[in-house]
């Protein structure tokens, strides 16, 4: 299958200035390399402090890579000037963990998806509102709301708007950091049927960065495992589940709550 | 086992700022047995973290307790002096919140935090609480004690600080513990060891746990009994195996059936839709007459908006407020 995007030998250092003025070197990612297809979703996986997010960043054109390569679409972007950059960033979006601190609690719900298409300066008033009304009906927010401020729409509906946002300037890759986490069980189903419908109709790539496996293993075609800024494992959903290689990955599986429960009781240490 | 906790007829309702009053809980009722893990099972809006709050008196200023009675140790804490409740908060009953940088001092060092919880409770010498502070950090970390307690909050990981709160919790012997929420802000290796922790502590102290949460999957293997919150009722209450693997009630079944197969889900499951609830919950304090759920539900009936459903024993210790087992 074709590969939207290309990760080779990706490394990050940052430099974080001590006390008294003693520098001391962060490697924050080290010899990552990933692709992923065309309309499918590579999931992320890790503990804390794995580098997920970092390496998101980086995907993103958000962050300058140490050294290394990203080709987006065929396009080398690592070797993009910032006016290049300009025209990929769009094409590469995100949506983050909570919509409650992600979005602007004094704008509309119109403004919110629409004011990426308004610092485009792609179409003019009438035009963006009624690409607006179309981003609310693909993600499932009634229209009457649109004169809405965020602190009026409940959990599920802002991370829809989160969505629609990231869909407004028609991406093609879309970087999903822990969508589902800071929402109730009931409303994270929700947003998963939303995303896996907006990818089978859209042909949307998904980046999808979790905690948790038992989602990773539902949205995922394939998982990558991260531990301390590499990725230790990289294969097919259902291998990483069911036939684990490394201890890292070993490790989050048996971490992993499960329903099962007289089956599974936790180990009393 | 003995009970502990007597929660009766409890109504709590916020008065938002235009005047209006706004139910939270409307007649929750349970008990809490010694030495038990309880897991509360809720989502935003059910009243969940109302309910933690409530036993202590803990609510914020718009919050009254229009009706009901919290029986612990012989009393009514909802009737209590305040004198007599400073002396059961934090020491009998301990609380622990969901974001545990929040509650800790970020100048104040570790050490000092948990000895505060003890002195304020306790008669002691410095060097007497010194020692019974670092007798607590051993409890709760597995070792590196005196240079935790030396550490400022933000030295310290998101689980340690955890730790921390549970040493502070379980400083004065209390015989119960309400947790709200306390791992959903860490990620799932170190939620495993803080959940481990409460069963470990709990075996060693007999301690009792409400272990307050929305995702199910922390209380299957761990709670003793579950009960499910709805928009401000309890839906269903039994034992953990009974509630989660066969649900009664329409949302817990519901609930259930929306969770992702995960780690065992076969390919072809894979990425087709999840069943949900449709609808949303209920806001906070909609005044609704009969059952809560109704609107959202595949098996309502008529009788469903004419009144509250109570609860019926479907069995072994297992209740359901469902009309559909009324008969």
């Amino acid at each position: 299958m074709e590969r939207l995007l290309i990760v080779e030998k990706l490394e990050k250092r940052y430099a974080s200035t001590q006390l008294l003025g003693t520098r001391k070197e962060v490697k924050a990612l080290q010899d990552v390399s990933f692709s992923i297809a065309r309309g499918s979703t590579l999931a992320l996986v890790g503990e804390s402090a794995s580098g997920k997010s970092t390496l998101a960043y980086c995907v993103a054109c958000l962050e300058r890579l140490t050294s290394g390569r990203i080709i987006f679409d065929g396009n080398e972007i690592t070797a993009f000037d910032e006016k290049q950059l300009r025209e990929v960033r769009p094409q590469i979006q995100l949506v983050f963990q909570d919509p409650a601190r992600s979005l602007n609690p004094r704008y509309s719900a119109s403004e919110i998806v629409s004011e990426p298409l308004l610092v485009r300066g792609r179409l003019d008033k009438r035009e963006r509102e009624d690409r607006a009304r179309s981003l609310f009906a693909q993600v499932g927010i009634p229209q009457e709301k649109a004169r809405q401020r965020v602190a009026e729409f409940s959990g599920g509906e802002r991370q829809r708007l989160a969505i629609a946002r990231a869909l407004s300037l028609e991406p093609k890759l879309l970087i999903l950091d822990e969508p589902l986490s800071a929402l109730d069980c009931s409303v994270q189903a929700q947003i998963a049927n939303l995303l896996i419908e907006l990818q089978a109709s859209l042909g949307l790539t998904y980046l999808f960065i979790t905690h948790d496996l038992a989602m990773a293993g539902h949205l995922s075609d394939e998982i990558a495992v991260m531990e301390r800024g590499r990725v230790v494992e990289l294969d097919a959903a259902d291998k990483i589940l069911q036939a684990p290689g490394k201890e890292a990955t070993r490790r989050l599986i048996a971490a992993t709550p499960r329903m099962g429960a007289a089956d599974h009781p936790p180990q009393v240490v | 086992m003995p009970l502990l906790l007597q929660v009766q007829d409890l109504h709590v309702a916020y008065t938002s700022r235009a005047g209006t009053k706004h139910p939270a809980l409307e007649g929750v009722s349970f008990d809490a047995r010694a030495g038990e893990i309880l897991g509360v099972l809720g989502e935003s809006g059910s009243g969940k973290s109302t309910l933690a709050s409530a036993p202590l008196r803990l609510l914020p200023g718009n919050a009254e307790i229009q009706k009901g009675a919290v029986l612990f140790e012989g009393q009514d804490l909802l009737r209590a002096e305040p004198r007599v409740l400073e002396g059961i908060r934090g020491a009998r009953i301990a609380l622990i919140f969901q974001e545990p940088w929040l509650a800790l001092h970020p100048t104040i060092r570790i050490g000092e935090q948990i000895s505060d919880v003890l002195a304020a409770h306790e008669s002691g010498g410095r060097q007497a609480l010194r020692q019974k502070t670092l007798q607590l950090l051993a409890e709760v970390f597995p070792s590196d004690v005196a240079r935790i307690s030396d550490s400022y909050a933000h030295q310290l990981s998101g689980g340690q600080q955890q730790r921390v709160l549970i040493a502070q919790a379980i400083a004065c012997g209390p015989s119960l513990i309400v947790a709200d929420e306390p791992t959903a802000s860490l990620d799932p290796t170190t939620q495993r060891d803080i959940l481990q922790l409460f069963q470990t502590l709990r075996e060693k102290l007999n301690l009792s746990v409400i272990l307050i949460t929305h995702n199910p999957a922390l209380l299957s293997g761990l709670a003793d009994r579950v009960l499910v919150l709805y928009a401000g009722k309890v839906a269903e209450v039994g034992p953990t195996d009974r509630v989660l693997r066969f649900p009664q009630h329409p949302y817990t079944r519901r609930l259930m059936e929306s969770m992702p197969a995960g780690l065992d889900e076969s390919a072809k499951a894979r990425k087709s839709r999840l069943p949900v609830i449709p609808g949303e919950a209920p806001n906070l304090g909609t005044l609704v007459k009969g059952c809560r759920f109704e609107s959202r539900c595949t098996d309502r009936m008529d009788r469903c908006t004419q009144r509250d459903p109570a609860p019926v024993v479907v069995g072994d210790a297992h209740a359901v407020s469902c009309f559909k087992y009324e008969d």
